[in-house]
């Protein structure tokens, strides 16, 4: 699903150039459920961000469902992000003038689906978070575990290859990270494959690898017993 | 432009943001009212400052005299100078052809007009039949002096509106009898002058009869011309300037004035007067335009302003339409289409209630200076659509450069 060769990135600030990613290769077949770890200034946000095609590498090759990022244009990218990848984000990211399932829909917003398909499809996906009778509340009036529930069901509306999620219990407390990680499970469980940036060894346990990043290369990638959720919460 | 999913997405950020919609509406909106009513108020001040100085033809030359201030050819100042018929004679005959209409007035003072048991003291004048168009009157009934009157001394009197509404009420005054100082005039006609109830509270009767029977002999008090219009108004003042010139030297040689003394003979020269008139409009009319231009700009920099705030604001929540699959084009259109929607609506609000207040306190303004305050719609028109246009364009390049914001910058946003 995922190929990625011999990755390159340096963030140039002034006279100093931080070269981040120092040759990454690493490759996710369908289905799986990896986590990225490694300490902070490891580089794991930003193979996530060049995984999720929000940021670009400098040298290397990334193959997304057989299809080569690079040199994409930002109509292209839109599209790719659109239809590929869903994102689940540390601070939620919601829109906060939208109800949940507003929320939920814009993807399919972009993707051209009509205002009714669209909620009966958000709606849907609401119900699998476990969220429907929250539908019509903001942002605002949910608990963070449930914002998280409501980006979960936003990243998969537009039914994406891969959910790329960037510490998405890094805001919420234990009891609830297990709760989003058994929702994590549970969709992988379904087939989906899911990365997750984590610096958690708890929450990288509950995925089947671990990917451990220090310092721009990895040092460690091997798979793991997982252990589920549903049993700590 | 029509597409229903976006107008759907647009009425749902309109709806969901009311303070920050209500304020990009309240700043094109007070622009826009403010402006309609700068433009109303220009207008009326023009309409009123005109209807001031419409009672007389724009180019009358109007001639009187005084006592002479000045020693000249031996005799002592303090002279009395009279106006006699062979004055206006020898001008309407030098002048024939440049003159448009002629008349000269014999006053008679304290004129006392008596109907039955009605009467009120009115200024009666005895003129020429071209004295209607020189003060610009309107006959409502009826007919002005004529010629015959003149050769015939006929007694007939036209009363303006105001002596015929005191006198005669609701009956019909042509034709009935009204005393003039104690002598039977028949009423012929009944006119309106464009100077008001100070001007319609006049009566007129031929000169010829007035020098007759009021004791006048050849006396006159006034003499007063008119040139015709000509099409270029530097033009027109030059003759008028040059025509009353000619006739001042003229009468100051014939009764022996000093050409330097002010006060015995007057020429006044309403043309000059209009051009100052017409200066002063023009002059009102540009402050108004420069007050408008400016509170345009404001609003421009206004709409302007709450556009990049906007968009400041809107930072993240780009950054997540981004991630999630928006297009640089759709997030440009989406601020635009917004701005552009709130500002029309608003601007043509402003419109709206400018005009309206215009139509209904309008009329109710009593003072002499404006009058039926009006906006030009065309032009108020164009503001909005200017005002619009430039939203647009001030909305345009903060949006263009949120839209290329790289999403994973904007998520950063807080």
């Amino acid at each position: 699903m995922i190929e990625i060769k011999d990755l390159h990135k340096s963030y140039k600030t002034g006279a100093t150039s931080l070269h981040v990613l120092k040759g990454i290769n690493f490759n996710v077949k369908e289905g799986e459920l990896v986590s990225i770890m490694g300490s902070s200034g490891s580089g794991k946000s930003t193979l996530l961000n060049i995984l999720g095609m929000l940021d670009e590498a400098d040298t290397g090759s990334y193959m997304l469902d057989n299809v080569p990022i690079k040199n994409l244009n930002e109509k292209i990218a839109a599209r790719y992000r659109n239809k590929f990848l869903g994102f689940i984000f540390q601070s939620f990211n919601l829109i906060n003038y939208k109800t949940a399932l507003d929320n939920v829909a814009m993807p399919l917003y972009y993707q051209g689906v009509s205002r009714g398909e669209r909620l009966d499809r958000s709606m849907a996906y609401l119900e699998k978070v476990g969220l429907a009778p929250w539908a019509k509340h903001l942002p605002n009036e949910l608990s963070g575990g449930q914002k998280q529930r409501v980006a979960i069901a936003r990243a998969l509306a537009s039914d994406p290859k891969v959910l790329l999620a960037d510490e998405p219990t890094g805001a919420l407390d234990t009891k609830t990270s297990y709760e989003v990680m058994d929702l994590i499970q549970g969709i992988n469980d379904e087939g989906k494959t899911i990365l997750v940036v984590t610096h958690e060894d708890d929450i990288a346990h509950m995925t089947k690898r671990i990917v451990n990043l220090k310092d721009g290369v990895i040092i460690d990638d091997s798979y793991v017993e997982q252990v589920r959720a549903k049993d700590h919460v | 432009m029509f597409n229903l999913e976006r107008w759907e997405e647009i009425f749902e950020t309109i709806s969901k943001n009311k303070l920050r919609t209500f304020l990009t509406g309240l700043s094109v909106l007070s622009g826009i009212f403010i402006l309609v009513i700068l433009l109303g108020v220009s207008q009326g001040m023009q309409n009123g400052i005109s209807s001031q100085f419409q009672d007389d033809a724009a180019n009358v030359i109007f001639v009187w005299t005084g006592v002479t201030s000045v020693e000249y050819k031996g005799m002592n100042p303090g002279r009395v100078i009279q106006l006699r018929n062979k004055d206006y004679d020898h001008i309407t005959k030098l002048h024939k052809d440049e003159l448009e209409y002629k008349s000269s007035v014999y006053r008679i003072w304290g004129g006392m007009v008596t109907y039955k048991k009605e009467s009120g003291s009115y200024r009666v004048e005895g003129v020429y039949p071209d004295y209607q168009f020189l003060e610009n009157q309107t006959l409502i009934k009826g007919r002005h002096i004529n010629t015959l009157d003149i050769d015939n001394s006929t007694k007939s009197v036209v009363i303006g509106k105001k002596v015929n509404d005191d006198l005669f009420k609701d009956q019909d005054a042509i034709g009935k009898y009204v005393k003039v100082s104690g002598v039977n005039f028949k009423v012929v006609g009944v006119y309106s002058d464009p100077g008001g109830e100070r001007e319609e509270s006049r009566v007129f009767v031929p000169i010829s009869t007035a020098q007759k029977v009021f004791s006048g002999a050849n006396r006159v008090n006034f003499l007063s011309f008119s040139l015709p219009m000509e099409d270029n108004f530097e033009k027109a003042t030059a003759a008028s300037v040059d025509f009353s010139d000619k006739i001042e030297k003229q009468l100051k040689e014939t009764h022996d004035v000093a050409p330097q003394d002010e006060s015995a003979i007057s020429v006044n020269n309403s043309l000059e007067n209009a051009k100052r008139f017409y200066d002063l409009m023009g002059m009102i009319k540009m402050f108004f335009w420069f007050v408008g231009i400016a509170t345009i700009l404001a609003g421009v920099i206004g709409v302007s302003n709450i556009m990049l705030i906007i968009v400041k604001e809107r930072t993240k929540e780009i950054g997540i339409r981004k991630a999630l699959g928006a297009q640089p084009l759709s997030i440009v259109t989406m601020i635009l289409h917004e701005s552009i929607f709130v500002t029309a609506i608003a601007g043509f609000l402003g419109l709206f209630l400018g005009l309206v207040l215009l139509e209904f306190v309008g009329p109710m303004v009593e003072t002499e200076f404006i009058a039926n305050p009006s906006v030009n719609f065309q032009i108020a028109i164009t503001t909005v659509i200017i005002l619009i246009v430039a939203g647009a364009f001030a909305g345009f390049f903060p949006a263009w450069r949120a839209a290329r914001i790289k999403p994973i910058i904007a998520l950063r946003d807080e």
